[in-house]
């Protein structure tokens, strides 16, 4: 691991005063995939500015009626918060559908937005990545790419977002709160990550400096009708394949709103509206779902090893749908898909 | 001569438990020394071409970097390279670290950094820049099908394929019923938790205690000596608890050439721990693709059996495996072709792994018997049981033993067997298919020449040792239990000792073999000491055993009692004070009775059972229940011998739903390299494993009747699950692992 | 917001303090230092592994303020002032704790190196009370690696002793 400096501020405005003075300075909150990465030299800062005291550790009411969550609660805390599980279960249950006990443990809110891709290449420095050496390539693409995405890719950079929380924050629609240098301000969840575009090595819409201090939810939805339905190469303890976050709003045996956030297939969690809208008014049905899925996946791509993620996307999204209506959601713990 | 066996047979906790649970257990890196350097490894980029520069300067820099060894200025070592053949090295040029420019694959080690501390190295690691001249590189044996070869030299202990018998082309064409496909098993990795490691202490005067992950001490000792031109007496490898093998440490690998090295010329101990990446740049189970044919007549007898494999080697050294010449031998055929070759690809030599050659070939095999049931319309079981093998007719010799037909009687029981309807699709629970699956395993049972010592001191105390290692798989214990019989002391009287090159002459602990050749040497050296206690109680005056010989009396419960009378009996602690010495001892060898040996074909076989769930829409597999019934002679310790089963049938899921190391075709290289993205069953995927050992008598190996466990749980386990996901949806994958997009 | 928060001795080196295993240590410690190097090359507590240095095998499984983590993922630097639990604290050969023990009787280990690891996560998943069920014991030890295929016996050793009541963590260093 390359040496770096490091300072544990006391407020967060010294916190982000400390990272904003220098190109190479980091936060760090549980680092366990910061440091993860400074091991295999893929991260380097120079200074490492450790937020782990600082007071954004609770989940607190909001006045639109949702809960501002302190980026620094943990994942495994959030995860089994009273309130979350009451009102947010889609957020729950995708918390627990990713990790490890440990791992969650550790990692907080903020820190698991901030999680980058998964991808072998950008994984080991003996390769190229784009994303992690600007301009020196791509062998993903033609390479080995059984994880890489089939929505949202650009020529220069196939990765995939690896976070599960996330395609349920997508999905409920989250507002990430950030304060840096100039500032406060408030990223709706769809801004917040990006496609990679011909600027693959930004994962989000950040600026440096800038410090996500609080997840904010809005007034709990679709309590009764969601789940969060993750697809891998083993039943537990890896990454998604493709993931599917979906909530539905039910009334007289119609869907009144409906939505359906991705992981595992691109750059970012991946929503569309559009498709949502398909489900508006319908009475639920194998068909509906389908034609939503179709339309989530008009664009897919595969790049050779991942082909079948397209195919595997519009069935994981068709079960998720079923599960969703009929209030029957996936238990992580459960191996078997109802 | 007589005995009871108090311990063996009987389900005993681990002699080692209490250390290994509560972390006391101290593993190679764990071995501390005075001013102790720690090295760590750079692994090249490229798969094949040369070194053009090398950079150390930044890195040389780094406050506390004492050394960085590169082809360039590393010590002279030994020149030829038989020299860095070890004892199990397969026929060609073995690998030697730092040699010169030349890459040969991805990973080799191209420096070794050494530093005051393990994190000053590892950075100084990062900063070493390596140029290379790359030239195209193919990884994938399919790609050289065409230049696959017969390997002029065998490897030794290694069968080449048996001479056709009959007209297997004729006969195939001529049966009713036939069928012939391609099965493939992607690359693995042994990936033990422990990563491979090595600490060399610095004894000083050239003298070198060297702690190596390895599954024989006495293998790198041999291996030191030679490739260093050092004295025997100046090298002492001492490994006590090796965390997991699997085949990964039968060789010498090349962190301890390293480790040794760098010690050897900076005079100073060194400590070398590979990286779970770096775990990937050595030793992996070859990828074969393979052929097998089978043809019918309308009763489901065998008419033909062929099997065709082409395995990956290095270009460097010729390993092999003996994957086909199970199909000769598992099922009665007059009409058999068998061919063996391989082909040369840019990697690391492959390694044995866990029951090597016999998780492929019969991986194949019994696919292909399942798909023949089917073709044949013939319960599978059923299937087997009509071609059943009386005797070898690979070799024309009788089994020593074989109660292959309990196996699938008891395990057809206990997994219900009964209530499958064979027709696929058939069973459903829930959204779910229901599938039960079947195969048979076999492993050679075989014995080593393996010497053994015991000492008795006068504290009635007794001590057995040996130059084995346990990786985990009871070897300790099995020790304790046989010398705590061989003289009737209580276990905890007993204990063993392993792990250390300076104990008598063990063969590395692989193939199954370490119990019986072990525990027969063991329980040799402890019966030669029942002469001199027996001698020494006799002379008691007035000892209630005067005149006693060694079989009239039984030793049992800490006394030696006559058989007829056992009131009549004198202590051991008695016996020994009788002898008038601090201690005694004796060293026996045991050897493979030869005569046995080329009279009975001797192996373990099993009847594996698989219960899959398959979610049809997502292609997800759960197995939900395997029963793997093993017959391998007389069960030393059920309770760890059941364990070694477990472990075989979890590292077989893998094997059937996960593991596959992916190499990347331009750049060379496994790119998954990693226990994130190299997936290995986790507690998720394992519910439930029933393990049945069907009662088998066989003393024609060895006096103990044992026939070893290490691999036979995993063979046959990948076929199970294969042919139950068959049962459940109706499709035949036949290249494993089964992942999720092949069920879609 | 000052340069650096601490004035340390050594350059590039910071003191803390841990109390491991009930015993208080203060110690100087290069920031990238992580907690798993710290304990096994500085303070020779080598009952926790390093099986990948990365979060992927959880054989580096330690107890820090009583809950279970990556000792690998964690910088020593950042845990100043907490308590850490190793496999050490837990028992010891002559007086395992009950999950040790447990361990033994059921045969839940075989090479013994992912041991430690599953042990204080076992002791971890057993405070935080989230698991009741096998599928849940499996599902929340799932972050344990164990390469010799020990699952079934290490899901009885820990339904055993989460039968018998007995407290899953006991008072350190007693």
């Amino acid at each position: 691991m390359t040496p770096f400096a490091y300072v544990r501020p006391t407020s967060v405005a010294e916190a982000v005063a400390a990272v904003g003075s220098s190109g190479t300075a980091r936060f760090i909150a549980g680092g366990t995939n910061l440091v993860d990465l400074m091991r295999y030299d893929v991260e380097t800062p120079q200074t490492l500015v450790d937020i782990t005291r600082l007071p954004l550790k609770t989940i607190e009411d909001a006045e639109n009626g949702g809960v501002v969550i302190g980026a620094l609660v943990s994942n495994a805390d959030l995860a089994y918060d009273e309130r979350i599980q009451r009102d947010y279960p889609l957020l729950s249950s995708a918390i627990l559908a990713g990790a490890s006990g440990q791992l969650r443990n550790a990692a907080s809110t903020g820190g698991n937005l901030l999680q980058r891709t998964r991808c072998y290449y950008f994984y080991d420095v003996a390769t190229p990545c784009n994303k992690r050496e600007p301009g020196s390539g791509c062998p993903a693409i033609g390479g080995v790419n059984r994880i890489h995405a089939i929505l949202g890719a650009s020529e220069h950079c196939i990765a995939t977002h690896p976070s599960d929380m996330c395609v349920a924050l997508a999905a409920l629609e989250a507002v990430v709160h950030v304060t840096g240098p100039e500032g406060e301000r408030r990223i709706p969840f769809a801004e917040f990550h990006r496609l990679p575009g011909d600027r693959p090595q930004d994962d989000n819409t950040l600026k440096h400096g800038e410090m996500v201090t609080a997840v904010a939810l809005p007034a709990p939805r679709f309590g009764a009708h969601h789940t969060y339905l993750k697809l891998r190469d083993r039943l537990s303890y890896a990454f998604a394949l493709v993931s599917v976050a979906a909530g539905l709003d039910m009334a007289d045996g119609r869907i009144t709103d409906a939505r359906i956030a991705l992981g595992g297939v691109a750059h970012k969690p991946w929503r569309d509206e559009a498709a949502e809208a398909l489900l508006k008014g319908q009475a639920p049905s194998p068909a509906i779902f389908a034609a939503a899925a179709d339309h989530i996946l008009r664009d897919a791509k595969g790049q050779g090893d991942n082909n079948f993620k397209i195919d595997l996307a519009r069935r994981a999204i068709q079960r998720a749908l079923e599960q969703a209506a009929a209030g029957t959601p996936q238990v992580q713990a459960e191996k078997r898909v109802n | 001569m007589s005995n009871t066996e108090a311990f063996v047979g009987r389900p005993q906790s681990r002699v080692d438990g209490p250390l290994k649970v509560s972390g006391t257990a101290t593993y190679v890196a764990e071995f501390g020394a005075e001013d102790l350097l720690h090295a760590v490894v750079v692994s090249g980029a490229i798969a094949k071409g040369r070194i053009t520069s090398i950079d150390t300067a930044a890195a040389l820099k780094v406050p506390g970097v004492i050394e960085i060894f590169t082809h360039e200025n590393r010590p002279r070592t030994a020149w030829f390279d038989y020299k860095y053949r070890d004892e199990v090295a397969p026929p060609g040029s073995p690998l030697r670290p730092l040699y010169d420019a030349s890459i040969s694959y991805s990973g080799q080690p191209v420096a070794l950094v050494v530093a005051e501390t393990l994190q000053v190295a590892q950075y100084a690691a990062s900063l070493v820049e390596v140029s290379y001249e790359a030239e195209p590189a193919v990884v994938d044996v399919a790609e050289v099908l065409g230049e696959a070869y017969v390997p002029k030299q065998k490897r030794s202990g290694i069968s080449p394929p048996p001479k056709p018998r009959g007209d297997a082309d004729g006969a195939f064409l001529a049966a009713p019923i036939r069928l012939e496909h391609e099965y493939r098993v992607a690359v693995e990795h042994h990936n033990p938790m422990e990563m491979h490691a090595t600490t060399v202490v610095w004894e000083g005067d050239g003298k070198l205690t060297v702690h190596d992950k390895i599954q024989g001490a006495q293998n790198s000792h041999g291996y030191i000596t030679s490739v260093f031109g050092l004295s025997a007496d100046d090298v002492r490898v001492h490994s006590p608890y090796i965390g997991g093998a699997f085949g990964s440490g039968l060789r010498p690998q090349y962190q301890l050439f390293l480790a040794v090295m760098a010690s050897l010329q900076l005079e100073r101990s060194v400590k070398l721990v590979l990286t779970r990446d770096q775990m990937f740049t050595f030793s992996y189970r070859p990828d074969a693709i393979q052929r097998v044919a089978l043809a019918a007549d309308k009763t489901g007898r065998l008419q033909a059996v062929r099997h065709e494999a082409v395995m990956g080697t290095s270009r460097h050294e010729d390993y092999q495996e003996v994957v086909v010449n199970w199909s000769g031998l598992l099922y009665s055929c007059d009409n058999v072709r068998l061919d063996y070759k391989l082909a040369q690809i840019d990697t690391h030599t492959p390694a044995d792994m866990r029951a090597p050659g016999a998780t492929l070939g019969v991986y194949a095999l019994e696919s292909a018997m399942d798909e023949l049931a089917y073709a044949a319309g013939i319960d599978p079981i059923e299937l087997r049981l009509i071609n059943f093998a009386d005797k070898d007719e690979n070799e024309n010799k009788p089994f020593s033993s074989k109660e292959l037909r309990a196996c699938y009687a008891q395990g057809a029981d206990r997994i219900g067997w009964s209530r499958r309807n064979p027709v696929p699709r058939s069973m459903h629970e829930g959204r779910e298919l229901v599938g039960l699956g079947m195969a048979t395993g076999c492993w050679e049972a075989q014995m080593q020449k393996t010497s053994a010592r015991a000492v008795l001191t006068a504290n009635g105390h007794l001590e057995v040792s040996s130059a084995t290692a346990d990786i985990g798989t009871g070897t300790y214990t099995i020790m304790t239990q046989i010398a705590a019989d061989a003289l009737g002391l209580p276990l905890e009287s007993v204990t063993a000792v392993i792990g250390d090159s300076s104990l008598p002459t063990a063969p590395v602990e692989g193939g199954s073999w370490a119990a019986a050749s072990t525990g027969t040497a063991v329980r040799a050296a402890c019966h030669a000491l029942r002469q001199t206690l027996l001698d020494a109680a006799a002379g008691i005056d007035g000892s209630p055993l005067a005149g006693a010989t060694l079989d009239q009396v039984t030793f049992q419960n800490g006394r030696i009692a006559f058989i007829a009378d056992p009131v009549m009996s004198v202590s051991i602690g008695e016996a020994m004070q009788a002898t008038g010495k601090e201690r005694i001892e004796a060293e026996e060898t045991a050897s493979p009775d030869m005569k046995a040996m080329a009279t009975y074909s001797s192996y373990t076989h099993s009847a594996i059972f698989a219960e899959v769930r398959v979610d049809e829409e997502l292609g997800i597999v759960r197995v939900t229940r395997i029963v793997n019934a093993v017959a391998a002679g007389k069960i030393l310790n059920p309770k760890t011998a059941r364990s070694q089963i477990l472990g075989g049938v979890v590292m077989g899921i893998g094997m059937a739903l996960h593991e596959e190391s992916i190499p990347d075709k331009n750049l060379g290289r496994f790119m998954n390299h990693n226990f994130a993205e190299y997936h290995v069953p986790a507690h998720a995927d394992v519910e439930d494993i029933d393990v049945i050992f069907v009662e088998e008598e066989d003393d024609m190996l060895n006096p103990l009747g044992i026939k070893g466990l290490g691999e036979i749980g995993i063979v046959g386990t990948a076929a199970a699950i294969a042919n139950a996901i068959h049962h459940a949806t109706g499709r035949r994958v036949r290249h494993l692992p089964i992942t999720l997009d092949k069920l879609l | 917001m000052p340069e650096m928060t601490f004035a340390s001795a050594a350059p590039d080196e910071i003191p803390i303090s841990l109390t491991i295993n009930g015993q208080l240590h203060r110690l100087d410690v290069t920031p990238w230092t992580s907690l798993l190097d710290l304990l096994r090359e500085t303070l020779h507590l080598t009952g926790t592994k390093k099986g990948c240095d990365h979060g992927q095998c959880g054989a580096c499984t330690v107890l820090v303020d009583g809950t279970r983590i990556n000792s690998c993922l964690a910088l020593a630097v950042m845990k100043d002032g907490a308590e850490i639990t190793t496999i050490e604290g837990l028992g010891t050969p002559d007086n395992l704790h009950p999950l040790q023990a447990a361990f033994v009787e059921h045969d839940a280990f075989q090479c013994g190196y992912c041991t430690p690891g599953q042990i204080c996560s076992a002791v971890g998943m057993m405070s935080e009370g989230h698991a009741s069920t096998r599928a849940e014991i499996r599902e929340l030890m799932s972050g344990n690696l164990c390469r010799c295929g020990a699952y079934t016996n290490i899901v009885d050793a820990i339904e055993d002793v989460m039968q018998d009541g007995r407290p899953a963590v006991r008072e350190a260093a007693e």
